[in-house]
């Protein structure tokens, strides 16, 4: 059978980097492809490349045999190729329907736009693919899984027969993800062929049916995934053994580091978002925080770090009342904060990475003398975190915003976890990072914890939550449903929790068994 | 290849602050210091030829004697040409530097005022520049806090009004009291004058571009009633003029009449040096840019966003003051309201120029003041109208303002999406 895409030594470069050498891959029509990478290993490149948003220096492009010239995603559409993005390209004030037709609009006679019979095919292959929309809302009131479905339709009305996936599952929540491997499961079954672009393990073995790992532009293996596991994935991956289980040591909880009492706090549209909260956290010890994202953990974190002052309720850090303190008082008494949003909140993206690395502290000595820079102790600290946290830079005068979001997220956590602490809050610290940065991070933190830090852990990764912390508190609709020690809990019944059912139904549904064995992160 | 949903889409952007982020270079800027340092000097330097060069040929295109010429034969039309920019430009290089044949037979000759005369162009070029670089900063300085300053020129003219007042009404001061005293309330007028807006933003979320206009208005009407009112000379006949300074607060001049270089050239460029200090040495000017370029990480590194934008505002509104004062002490002496040609909206192009660096100001507002004065007596020498220079100027920012289209003429790469590739792609391994 011929593949239905072929590509053949596909190369490209740019100046000083070879970004693909010598490409070949081959798609069988219903087949779903993983490519797996580290971010940076030339994956997205290669799709541009298929896409025709780059040139290739060498190699040649086939489908179904036919070798064809890719100048543009236009010409691309016409063979059939069609690309889903990272971030959608949508028009958010625009119906799914508008949406859909955008570009290739059907029309009455007398050059009216004729929105019903666009919507009558957005429906038949809705049902066809088993991608429920409606396709009369406003994009910008769909959910993000709902909005991914309108972008597989977009492709699905233009008749592509390849789709390309870019990390779709970066912008989703876990049942979104799992809900979009349905459909893709459904798609390959009705003959469409698709890549699959990820850098998440777990994923690739769920749903792929063939896995072609690259790595520094150059494909490095192909496997099933029945004959791989997530070592040996990550390994071909990175290039050396990954440990994929963090080492950890008995927890000693010392004394009590963070204690909140009733906290209520209200979000952005002035809902209750935190409801009567209570916990502590004890020096040595990592509370994770688990629940899908949007049930209050943000404003609890705004909270903690003083971002934002609670409604109600009470926050001591370290006996001290912080409720009504500035971030700047609460960082001087011995926190730091690995922000959620590395881009929005962490970094300032146009300085230099020294700059970013004193952020913090730029006021303090020895970065500052009176009113004055040191500018010479600035550019030390710089050299020597980069050195210490292994920071992928060409230099310290790099800005933060041309770094990769691994390297971005070192920047960060070198900032944090350099200074002397005792208290550290982690909110999503590995978001949308590679095996190596994931790694690297959770070692840190562990590490942290082994020197006595109390850690509040935030993340809407189960199996990070499970894999790091020592006691796990659930999060749902603002309050903690229930705060268990992590040994006696299992994935599932943190999924329910997680998901509102209470915790009694919970114990008594599937009894705690044996201490469970951890799984891995990734 | 960022891996990550970024929650800025989600986020309603702020209208000014996406145009501040279109306008100034700092924002844009993603690669590393070097390479930047590099194209922030290519980029003016090829506007500024282009716009010379459009220039050349609407001049070429405006001249009747081109057209004369072309009538007779194409040689003889690019000839005459050639010869009309190059009369025009070498009125307008002469104007502005001074005519080396005549400096040469000036110094030969030992005729002091002559000697004067013939060096005055250059120095009068740097008078004209001096406002310029105190205006250019005002907005320099916003721009890296993240304010858009549109409101220099009512600064200016509170500055100049506070500086005359204290000029004229003090009597009998030496001069090293009472002209710092007439500076620094030239200062302290335009610092409250931008203190308003920058604390109705911090207070109420006011946009300072629509209260800073509305406050030039409040300004220049002000002004004008103090002209005809309550500060109006006795002896002007109705003149909306202000009494002239006392000598005490004038600037002192370096040479004799005609020359009217003084002081003021030599404080702006201290002040320049001290506003980079201050910027890019300091924990204040620190904790300003952070804030500038991305509000949220100054909150989180423990900033205090508001106090900065007011803080940002005030200077902002200072170093317009300061432009005034100077004008008055330096070069009017008094106060009318001709006092400004506009200063106060070519310093929003001489910060772009000078990519909101005090030493890009400086050189921004020295070519502006150079092109400027040199145009005046090119329009003498030449019959060619000095708006041609506004014509040139707006050329140049035109090219600053969409680099792309410099790109495109000389062919330049765009170096900095392929580093970005570079750099995002492979951690600069």
């Amino acid at each position: 059978m011929t593949p239905i895409l072929k590509l053949s030594g596909i190369t490209k470069r740019f100046p000083g980097v070879l970004a693909n050498d010598h490409i070949d891959l081959h798609l069988d029509e219903g087949e779903i492809l993983a490519l797996l990478g580290e971010n940076g290993a030339g994956k997205t490149t290669l799709m541009n490349i298929l896409y025709g948003l780059y040139q290739p220096d060498e190699g040649e492009i086939a489908v179904r045999g036919k070798t064809i010239q890719v100048h543009s995603p236009t010409d691309a559409i016409k063979v059939g190729i069609g690309m889903v993005h990272q971030h959608f390209m949508l028009v958010p004030v625009f119906t799914v329907t508008e949406n859909v037709m955008l570009g290739e609009e059907p029309v009455k006679p007398g050059g009216f736009l004729d929105r019903p019979k666009a919507a009558k095919r957005i429906r038949e292959i809705s049902e066809a693919y088993n991608l429920e929309v409606d396709p009369e809302t406003y994009v910008e009131d769909l959910p993000v899984g709902v909005q991914q479905r309108v972008e597989i339709i977009k492709l699905l009305y233009r008749e592509a027969s390849i789709l390309i996936f870019d990390e779709p599952t970066a912008v989703l929540t876990p049942q979104e993800a799992d809900e979009l491997f349905e459909i893709m499961r459904s798609l390959a079954k009705q003959g469409k062929s698709i890549i699959f672009i990820t850098h998440k393990l777990r994923e690739v073995l769920a749903i792929a049916d063939r896995i072609m790992v690259i790595r520094r532009g150059a494909v490095v293996g192909e496997t099933l995934p029945a004959e791989a596991d997530q070592n040996k994935l990550a390994a071909m991956m990175v290039g050396r053994a990954v440990n994929l289980e963090v080492e950890r040591e008995e927890s000693k909880p010392g004394d009590v580091v963070l204690s909140v009492q009733n906290l209520m706090m209200r979000d952005e549209i002035n809902q209750i978002a935190v409801n009567d909260v209570s916990f502590e956290i004890r020096a040595g010890e990592i509370l994770g925080v688990a629940g899908v994202q949007g049930n209050g953990q943000t404003e609890l974190v705004e909270a903690i770090t003083g971002m934002k002052h609670p409604e109600s309720g009470s926050i001591h850090l370290l006996g001290k009342d912080i409720s009504k303190s500035t971030p700047r008082q609460i960082t001087e008494s011995g926190s730091a904060h690995v922000p959620e949003d590395r881009q929005r909140d962490g970094l300032v993206l146009p300085f230099p990475i020294y700059e970013n690395l004193v952020l913090c502290t730029y006021y303090k000595e020895p970065f500052a003398k009176g009113f004055v820079i040191d500018q010479e102790k600035v550019l030390d600290n710089a050299e020597e975190l980069v050195k210490e946290f292994d920071i992928r830079t060409p230099n310290i005068a790099t800005s933060a915003g041309s770094l990769s979001g691994g390297n971005q997220q070192k920047v960060i956590i070198a900032r944090e976890l350099s200074r002397p602490i005792q208290f550290l809050v982690a909110s999503q610290p590995t978001r949308g990072l590679d095996v190596g940065s994931i790694e690297f991070i959770h070692n840190r933190i562990m590490d942290k914890r082994t020197a006595g830090c109390a850690v509040l852990l935030v993340s809407p990764e189960l199996d990070e939550v499970l894999e790091l912390s020592d006691r796990i508190a659930v999060m749902y609709r603002g309050k903690i449903a229930a705060i268990i020690p992590a040994d006696q809990v299992t994935k599932e019944q943190v999924g329910l929790l997680m998901a509102g059912v209470s915790y009694e139904q919970v114990k008594q549904q599937a009894p705690a068994a044996e201490p469970r064995k951890r799984e891995t992160t990734l | 290849m960022s891996e990550e949903p970024s929650q800025k889409q989600t986020e309603k952007q702020d209208v000014g602050k996406s145009v501040l982020n279109e306008l100034t270079p700092q924002a844009n800027k993603k690669s590393g210091k070097r390479r930047s340092t590099g194209q922030a000097l290519l980029i003016p330097a090829l506007a500024v030829f282009s716009g010379l060069v459009l220039g050349a040929i609407l001049i070429i295109l405006t001249d009747l004697q081109v057209y004369a010429a072309f009538k007779q034969s194409f040689g003889a039309g690019i000839l005459e040409a050639f010869k009309t920019v190059g009369t025009a430009y070498g009125a307008l290089l002469r104007s502005a530097f001074g005519d080396p044949a005549r400096i040469i037979a000036a110094l030969q000759g030992g005729d002091a005022l002559e000697i004067r005369r013939a060096f005055n162009p250059f120095l009068e070029s740097l008078v004209v520049s001096t406002p310029y670089i105190f205006a250019g900063l005002a907005v320099a300085v916003g721009f890296r806090a993240g304010v858009f300053n549109i409101g220099v020129e009512g600064q200016l003219f509170i500055g100049a009004v506070a500086a005359t007042f204290v000029g004229y009404s003090l009597k009998g001061l030496p001069a090293i009291i009472h002209l710092p005293l007439a500076i620094l309330a030239g200062a302290l007028g335009g610092a409250l004058w931008g203190f308003i807006p920058g604390w109705l933003k911090a207070k109420t979320g006011a946009h300072e571009v629509i209260n800073t206009i509305m406050l030039n208005w409040i300004a220049f009407r002000l002004t004008d009633w103090l002209l005809a009112g309550p500060m109006q000379r006795p002896t002007s006949g109705g003149m909306p003029i202000t009494p002239e300074v006392e000598a005490s607060a004038m600037m002192p001049k370096f040479f004799a009449s005609p020359i009217r270089f003084h002081l003021g050239f030599f404080i702006a460029l201290l002040v320049a040096w001290l506003m980079w200090f201050l910027l890019f040495k300091t924990t204040w000017g620190f904790n300003l840019r952070t804030v500038g370029a991305n509000p949220n990480a100054a909150k989180y590194g423990g900033m205090n966003v508001l106090v900065s934008t007011v803080a940002a505002m005030s200077i902002s509104g200072a170093l317009a003051g300061l432009a005034g004062a100077n004008q008055v002490l330096g070069v009017t002496h008094s106060l009318a309201m001709g006092l400004s040609s506009g200063y106060g909206y070519d310093s929003i192009a001489l910060a772009l120029l000078g990519n909101s660096s005090p030493l890009g100001v400086v050189l921004a507002s020295l070519l502006f003041g150079f092109l400027r004065n040199g145009a005046t007596q090119m329009m003498v020498a030449t019959q060619i109208p000095i708006d041609i220079i506004s014509i040139i100027q707006a050329f140049i920012i035109v090219f600053i303002a969409a680099p792309a289209l410099i790109r495109a003429i000389f062919r330049i790469k765009e170096v900095k999406a392929v580093e970005n590739v570079f750099v995002r792609g492979w951690g600069g391994k």
